[in-house]
């Protein structure tokens, strides 16, 4: 089975459509500069000077004005869909219409649902619902222990058979350095990307939030920065050891992008990501013990964070994720400390990197764009690009265009995400997934008409 | 001042304001009558999710002395058992419309989430391991009435202070009457990052000799189990305020219960020196000022929203401001 098949879409209408004087901005395709394109069945079919396609009887126009841009839509390989078990806060259809939103024409839904994606029969039912419902492509990771337990493998072999894109126990570090290598061992009879949530439950025991200045003030119980990097370490000398391909998720703190750096200068197989939390928010947030700023990996300090962003930059960190994980209000609705962890992501992440990192000049669009679109490529995956006979996955954003996190509701079922009431700009109008529409904001509608 | 959330909130001239309002309110215990009209009533409702006799009892005490309804509401054996949540029961609870909530839970932050779900007035009596203000202001006014000020005073908080809100309430209580704060325990109870509240740390009793006031947290039991020191023995030997330690020059201070024998020898626990007492008997007449701050002094405008005209009205007669 090639990657892409492992990839699940609903079916949908193919687009017909002319986009005239737009930002064509795709850096794996070299181009940044205005263009007319014709996309129809479905099909990038036309990348030409601005104002020279005339518009056909049976497309829709839209007029960019040199204002809105294109861009290859974004790839997001770390999301928490809920499903199934907990659709009381996401759902396949509600995930993926926020991820389409936020730009993404692909994500891959993490396991760690009730009941666990462990076994092969519960990875087909997931594949056939999200035939129906899923706006975008998802892949899924299967766990790579049964129940997250840590303690017997998941039928891995198997779970590749029906489409596992690769393997994760998300939410729990594979805590056992013995477990975690007869998986990496068992990757090389049945392939798949193993994704790692880094904590060492010793060391993060008891803690709701970051260790340092705010956690003694509030007495809150701290996560020392270590809990993860250590994990880090150690799991990057386990994956040199074995040639194994490991991916590391949502880093948050300086010593873990020095243990990466180290990995991959040694030449092991690793990767890693980033959330847009950790690249723009820092422990400070959780001050007004607010639920929303409480998340796993937890928010840490300004130099932790400046070295996240340094590490992307750098290249160190391979790709943003947002690790979008919804909860229902009634569960967010209670004291810090017994708040369930995670924050929403997929529909602001664009406009908060974008607000927070372009603007201020720290990383270029095309950078952020490269990066939102990486991960893809690190699941062996072909990255959407804009070019001529391409099937079109394209995001339309008009990146002058301010707006307030959630002043219109949210896609998602769930409403708590840390970017919420903050000014940001930079705004998704229209997202084509595999060729189809899969998101378009109202306004968009006649606006650009002729 | 609508709440009691955190002595952070609170600035010098606030904490003087409340602490020379209890000195009033100490006259009040000396009389044969222990009881003032000033709350007549308002109903104030104990909410507390902890076991706590002495600060549960304390603010009863200082609610009955201003003449308020109490209304006891124990977590345990109630619905929140049941599973309710917190959100739940406070709102159940405010359709009886309380002027007051005092608040004690085990989580931080709790009683600023309830500030903001009702309309009462929420006096938090300990948030987890984040404050509890009004021992801080208990405290101050122990320290005010035997010393006369505190500016420039040397403080020690001696112990366990990453699990103690007494600790992080009063840190920032001394400081801001003029105080310096100088904490001492073992290194694994003190948590990384104190030192930014602007005290000093220390990991051995060795200066305790520069301290005017030496202030022993509670050691519970439990923190052996989960291993935070190797014993008690060990722990005594080397934190425990005992006749050794303690200079004839020094006060001493606990939030109580004392572990005799662990934070404290039972001779120095008996000595003049300790104001244990002093402070058990300074809540009472610092909870009654906080009460009085809040229900009485700061309201002269009605500021409670779903409340009817009426209900107003029958209040206003209630407390004769109509008469």
């Amino acid at each position: 089975m090639s990657a892409v098949q492992r990839m699940t879409i609903g079916l949908q209408r193919p687009a017909e459509l002319l986009l005239r004087e737009v930002r064509v901005l795709d850096p794996r395709a070299g181009i940044d500069a205005v263009h007319d394109v014709r996309i129809s069945d479905g099909r990038i079919v036309e990348l030409g000077a601005p104002a020279t396609i005339a518009a056909d009887h049976d497309e829709e126009l839209i007029e960019g004005h040199g204002r809105l841009a294109l861009l290859p839509a974004f790839f997001d390989p770390h999301v928490h869909l809920r499903t199934p078990g907990q659709e009381h806060k996401e759902d396949l259809a509600t995930g993926t219409r926020a991820a389409a939103a936020g730009g993404f024409a692909g994500v891959i839904a993490m396991p760690n649902t009730d009941p666990v994606l462990d076994s092969a029969p519960l990875l087909r039912s997931l594949r056939d619902a999200a035939a129906r419902e899923a706006r975008i492509s998802v892949g899924f990771l299967a766990a790579i222990t049964r129940g997250l337990e840590g303690e017997q493998l998941t039928e891995m072999a198997e779970l590749r058979e029906q489409g596992a894109l690769g393997f994760s126990d998300d939410g729990r570090p594979v805590h056992s350095a013995g477990m975690l290598r007869k998986a990496l061992q068992y990757q090389r009879l049945c392939g798949g990307v193993l994704a790692l949530h880094e904590e060492d439950p010793t060391l993060s025991r008891g803690g709701s939030m970051n260790e340092g200045a705010v956690s003694a003030a509030l007495g809150i119980g701290g996560i020392p920065t270590v809990a993860e990097s250590t994990m880090v370490a150690r799991d990057a000398a386990l994956a040199g050891y074995e040639d194994a391909r490991v991916h590391f998720q949502h880093l948050s703190c300086a010593a873990s992008v020095d243990a990466v750096a180290d990995a991959k200068a040694r030449g092991f197989r690793v990767s890693a990501e980033v959330t847009p939390h950790h690249l723009l928010l820092t422990d400070e947030e959780v001050r007004g013990m607010d639920t929303r700023m409480k998340m796993h990996p937890p928010l840490t300090s300004e130099a932790d964070r400046q070295a996240l962003i340094e590490g992307l930059r750098a290249g160190i960190i391979d790709c943003v994720a947002t690790d979008h994980a919804p909860h229902a209000r009634d569960e967010k609705e209670v004291p810090f400390e017994q708040a369930p962890m995670g924050t929403t992501g997929l529909e602001t992440a664009f406009a908060a990197l974008h607000t927070g990192l372009v603007l201020p000049g720290v990383m270029p669009l095309e950078m952020l764009v490269t990066r939102m679109t990486a991960g893809a490529g690190l699941f062996e995956l072909p990255t959407p690009m804009i070019a001529r006979d391409e099937l079109a996955s394209v995001t339309l954003v008009d990146l002058e265009a301010e707006f307030i996190a959630g002043e219109d509701g949210w896609q998602s079922r769930s409403e708590n995400c840390c970017f919420g009431e903050r000014p940001l700009q930079g705004r998704v109008l229209l997202t084509l997934a595999g060729g189809a529409e899969a998101h378009r904001r109202l306004e968009l509608a006649g606006a650009g008409a002729a | 001042m609508k709440h009691l959330l955190s002595i952070e909130d609170l600035d010098r001239p606030a904490i003087e304001r409340i602490v020379t309002q209890a000195e009033r309110f100490a006259e009040v215990s000396d009389r044969e009558i222990k009881k003032v009209p000033a709350l007549r009533g308002r109903m104030v409702l104990n909410l507390f999710y902890e076991a706590s006799t002495r600060t549960r009892s304390s603010f009863e005490l200082a609610a009955k002395r201003l003449s308020a309804d109490v209304v006891n509401f124990a977590a345990s054996g109630s619905s929140v058992e049941k599973g309710e949540s917190l959100k739940d029961t406070v709102l159940t609870l405010s359709a009886h419309k309380p002027d007051a909530i005092v608040l004690r839970t085990p989580w931080a932050g709790a009683a600023e989430l309830v500030s903001g779900w009702c309309s009462a007035a929420i006096v938090n009596a300990g948030d987890g391991k984040h404050e509890h203000p009004t021992q801080a202001l208990l405290d101050v006014y122990t320290l005010r009435r035997r010393l006369g000020q505190i500016d420039g005073a040397s403080i020690w908080i001696v112990g366990d202070v990453a699990h103690s809100r007494v600790a992080r309430s009063n840190i920032i209580a001394f400081q801001r009457m003029g105080a310096k704060v100088t904490i001492a325990g073992p290194p694994t109870l003190i948590p990384r990052g104190i030192e930014q509240l602007g005290c000093d740390v220390r990991f051995t009793l060795d200066q305790l000799d520069s301290a005017d006031i030496v202030y022993a947290l509670r050691m519970q039991r439990e923190r052996m189990s989960e291993t935070w020191v190797p014993s008690l023995r060990e722990y005594a030997g080397c934190y425990q305020i005992n006749g050794r330690r303690l200079s004839p020059h020094q006060l001493l201070m606990h939030p109580g219960p004392v572990n005799r024998g662990v934070e404290l020898s039972g001779e120095v626990a008996d000595s003049p020196q300790a104001v244990i007492t002093a402070q058990v008997e300074a809540g009472v007449v610092v909870r009654m000022a906080v009460l009085y701050e809040l229900l009485a002094a700061a309201r002269q405008a009605p500021p409670l929203s779903g409340r009817s005209q009426l209900a107003d009205a029958a209040a206003a007669v209630a407390t004769g401001q109509l008469a």
